[in-house]
């Protein structure tokens, strides 16, 4: 939280570098609020994880976890997004010592491995479907492929916003605003590696374990 | 081309649906026509629907709730009147295809549509000046929740014309609202609408638990919040715990009725009474979402009114925050009746029963502000005194509905529905009124008729006890909720009774009508020029009625609990700074009103399986969240001269107390 502190008032005039309205600092307020955002984010991932774990027995004479779960796929897939994290975590470091070059080769490695982790993910899907494993078959499948690919959907919204942030830094350079958005980007970022941790423990290790 | 969309959607056969449709249709068309007319467009766009103004959005949010309020009551009396005929031979007027649509809009209406957008509205307009902001954290963020509860709400009028609404009440529960039981669109109405206003209010909680934490003025340290503003943040905190529940909750029945998901059906795995867990892990700090704020609204009329400081200050931010807790430990009280373990349900229903302690020492507060104080009878007070006396009733009924077994003999029965309308009706809705009564010449700038709510209040009050008294007695009697017809003769007596009571609310609300328009007709007379009408006690009346758009020329420093009460006293109420500074305030953006809109195409394209419409829709969103997100201009400055001059046009009196 201490990178907060660079995000200053977008677009404010030069004069109140800190001051928005009624002179608060406005980056803080911002990443702030984005902490908040995060944590009811995970309520949602809460409640789909309770239902996944609540129903983690429900075959309905269906495939199983022991049927299904490649661990080393999935260990892959995990260091991909580990080390995609890691890259954004250098980008930011660059962002710090204002290296705009390095920001964006850290960007561009984090959005390829995040690319690789979403594509083993749907790969995964796909695979499952093909073998009539699709969420459609159990209760236990739909709580998998719904808690999977909720996190799925949040790393795509997250490449989309790589993306966004890379063509920001191409038009505007690292200008104040910039900053506070790639710390916010940088939140979710690290943020969804959490998730998926608890993913890959709760679905795929104790699937398998039991 | 259309999905499941034909003309035969609109039930032109039906004519009570048709004559609200035409009645809803003229309606909006006269609007559309005077706005036209008055060539109100370029203001409207201008100063409303783009703006970011917190107490604009406020304004506009309790328009959304006044309208809603008229749709939500209607629902009421078709359902009284329905039930006050359909007895052995007669079936009503109303088949029970739809009368199970009209209760379900109602419950959703009423605390989706129109006690959600009340409390957004409440809070918007006094939170910031409370605690002596010039805007909330986030203005735009604002604009986009206030936008997207429209979007719900218009979905659920749209439900009125072009296909049905669920006939599955408003708590949804499965497997009814699953695909095999219920294949037509009504679900799909009520899905939507609640999931894209709840992400509104999603939006609403943080924006305002962050505005609260963060942008309160020098000195006003926690202990110093208005309490209106206290509850405000602890109802903050159960939206931003609770709405994620029902997300999570509604995306999982969607999955079901869209893919062909097991979560809540009968079969192949599915467990339907995850969705009454989880959607009561929602609804009942729901239940108290619309409370606090309520609470927090008698606390400051009381002590206003009564001429005193609230009496024990602490102890009710105390109360209000056990009540905050305990309310994420209650929901299994909804469904004593599953079927869990009796130490399941005696864990639930002492909890409940717990409640009642830190709600009590509220009503002892309010009670021992009033004790002693010059009490001042206006309507504000009236309505707070209304809900003191019928609170603490609907409060006993729910102590004994807390206990197991005695709800195993009252669960679903005509005595539940008059519980918790006793706790919503005086406690939330009262409550929401006497801050509206209260609120609104701070922002519009003229007080309310005082006779015309005195009327209303009292039309209320007693016709509130007349429409649910005898619902008690019902369900003692053993009628069951959501009755279309019963044979049982002995039930229709109670039944008129309480329709003549829905009658005697009616005219409370055509009061209230009847009291805006004369209150607007004669608004000079009734203007606010002091920006105090009440005599106030904290920071939202140190500001201009109506406010000016920074709301604080200078930004107040808070030494007490009764910040402006302590200012009046200290003589610097209405002091002069030697000069004025430039203000940076937010500028206006029409992203938040089309990103409405298209959320409502959305909905619509996704209820009706209109696919290509529903992929063209969510591109749009991504792209009009995407150029918001990328703006840097976002900010003006109101040079200092400007403000001198606004604050200079005020006109007040210079000292506190010649205003009366």
């Amino acid at each position: 939280m201490t990178t907060a502190q660079t995000a200053h008032l977008p677009g404010a005039p030069g004069h109140e570098a800190h001051g928005g309205p009624g002179g608060h600092d406005m980056g803080e307020i911002q990443a702030f609020g984005f902490w908040i955002y995060l944590m009811s984010d995970l309520i949602v991932f809460s409640a789909l994880f309770a239902t996944y774990v609540v129903m983690a027995h429900n075959y309905a004479g269906g495939p199983t976890p022991k049927d299904l779960f490649e661990l080393p796929a999935v260990l892959v897939e995990t260091m991909l997004l580990l080390t995609s994290s890691a890259a954004y975590g250098l980008a930011m470091v660059a962002m710090h010592k204002g290296d705009l070059r390095s920001v964006r080769l850290g960007l561009v490695a984090a959005f390829a491995l995040g690319l690789g982790f979403l594509v083993m993910e749907l790969a995964e899907f796909q695979h499952f479907i093909g073998i009539g494993a699709g969420p459609d078959r159990s209760g236990f499948l739909s709580a998998f492929f719904t808690l999977v690919g909720t996190h799925g959907l949040h790393v795509t919204f997250g490449l989309l916003w790589i993306v966004v942030m890379l063509a920001q830094l191409s038009s505007k350079g690292l200008t104040a605003p910039v900053k506070g958005r790639l710390t916010r980007l940088g939140m979710f970022w690290h943020f969804l590696d959490i998730v998926w941790i608890g993913v890959f423990t709760v679905v795929y290790l104790l699937g398998v374990v039991q | 081309m259309f999905g499941k969309l034909t003309l035969a959607a609109v039930p032109y056969h039906d004519p009570i649906v048709m004559g609200a449709v035409v009645g809803s249709l003229l309606g909006a068309l006269a609007v559309l026509g005077l706005i036209t007319y008055l060539k109100k467009w370029p203001y409207l766009w201008c100063e409303w629907l783009t703006s970011v103004d917190h107490k604009k959005i406020g304004i506009m949010y309790i328009i959304l709730s006044l309208i809603m309020l008229l749709r939500g009551f209607s629902d009421a009396i078709m359902m009284r009147a329905q039930q006050a005929m359909a007895v052995g031979a007669s079936p009503g007027f109303l088949p029970p295809d739809h009368f199970n649509q009209v209760f379900s809009a109602h419950g959703t209406i009423m605390i989706l549509f129109m006690a959600m957008p009340f409390l957004s509205g409440l809070m918007n307009i006094v939170v910031p000046q409370q605690i002596g902001a010039r805007d909330v954290a986030f203005p735009f963020l604002n604009a986009v929740s206030l936008w997207l509860s429209v979007a719900g709400a218009l979905l659920v009028m749209v439900s009125l014309g072009v296909g049905e609404f669920s006939k599955a009440g408003w708590s949804g529960y499965t497997p009814l609202t699953e695909l095999a039981y219920s294949p037509d669109t009504g679900v799909d109405y009520w899905l939507w609408s609640i999931q894209i206003s709840g992400v509104g209010t999603l939006l609403t909680g943080i924006n305002f638990l962050v505005t609260i934490i963060k942008m309160r003025a020098p000195g006003m340290t926690l202990m110093r919040m208005p309490l209106f503003t206290w509850t405000a943040l602890l109802t903050n905190i159960l939206i931003i715990f609770a709405f994620p529940m029902l997300t999570a909750a509604l995306l999982m029945l969607s999955l079901d009725r869209y893919l062909g998901m097991h979560f809540f059906t009968n079969d192949l795995g599915g467990n339907t009474m995850m969705y009454i867990n989880l959607f009561w892990t929602w609804g009942h700090p729901e239940v108290y979402i619309v409370i606090l704020p309520a609470f927090g609204i008698y606390s400051e009329v009381v002590a206003t009114f009564s001429r005193k400081r609230i009496f024990g200050y602490t102890s009710l931010v105390y109360a209000t925050a056990v009540i905050m807790f305990l309310s994420f430990a209650v929901w299994a009280h909804h469904f004593f009746t599953m079927g869990t373990s009796a130490n399941v349900n005696i864990f639930f229903g002492i909890s409940t029963m717990v409640i009642a302690i830190p709600t009590g020492v509220k009503v002892f507060n309010w009670l021992f502000t009033m004790y002693k104080g010059r009490v001042r009878m206006t309507t504000p007070m009236l309505w707070t005194i209304g809900f003191l006396t019928t609170f603490v009733l609907g409060g006993l009924t729910g102590v004994l509905m807390s206990i197991p077994p005695a709800d195993y003999v009252l669960h679903n029965s005509l005595f539940l529905i008059a519980h918790f309308h006793n706790m919503l009706i005086p406690g939330t809705l009262f409550g929401f009124l006497a801050g509206f009564a209260y609120w609104f010449p701070k922002a519009t700038g003229f007080k309310l008729d005082e006779t015309w709510g005195k009327r209303s209040f009292w039309c209320w009050l007693i016709g509130f006890y007349m429409s649910f008294v005898p619902l008690y007695v019902l369900g003692f009697m053993g009628m069951p909720r959501r009755m279309q017809h019963y044979d049982n003769p002995a039930w229709q007596l109670p039944l008129i009774i309480a329709a003549v009571g829905t009658l005697i609310i009616a005219a409370g609300i055509g009061c209230m009508l009847m009291q805006l328009f004369v209150s607007f007709m004669n608004r000079k007379a009734n203007a606010d020029t002091t920006g105090d009408p009440w005599d106030g006690r904290t920071l939202e009346w140190a500001t201009a009625s109506p406010p000016a758009v920074y709301n604080f020329a200078v930004i107040p420093e808070v030494r007490d609990i009764d910040a402006f009460w302590d200012m009046k006293e200290r003589g610097v109420a209405y002091e002069r700074p030697e000069r004025y500074e430039d203000i940076v305030m937010p500028k206006n953006s029409w992203h938040g009103f089309v990103l409405g809109v298209v959320a409502f195409v959305f909905g619509f394209a996704v209820i009706w399986h209109i696919w290509w419409l529903a992929a063209v829709t969510t591109l749009g969103m991504i792209a009009v969240v995407t150029a918001r997100g990328c703006a840097d201009d976002l900010f003006m400055v109101i040079p200092a001269k400007e403000v001198a001059r606004i604050e200079d046009a005020r006109v007040r009196p210079a000292l506190h107390g010649a205003a009366r």
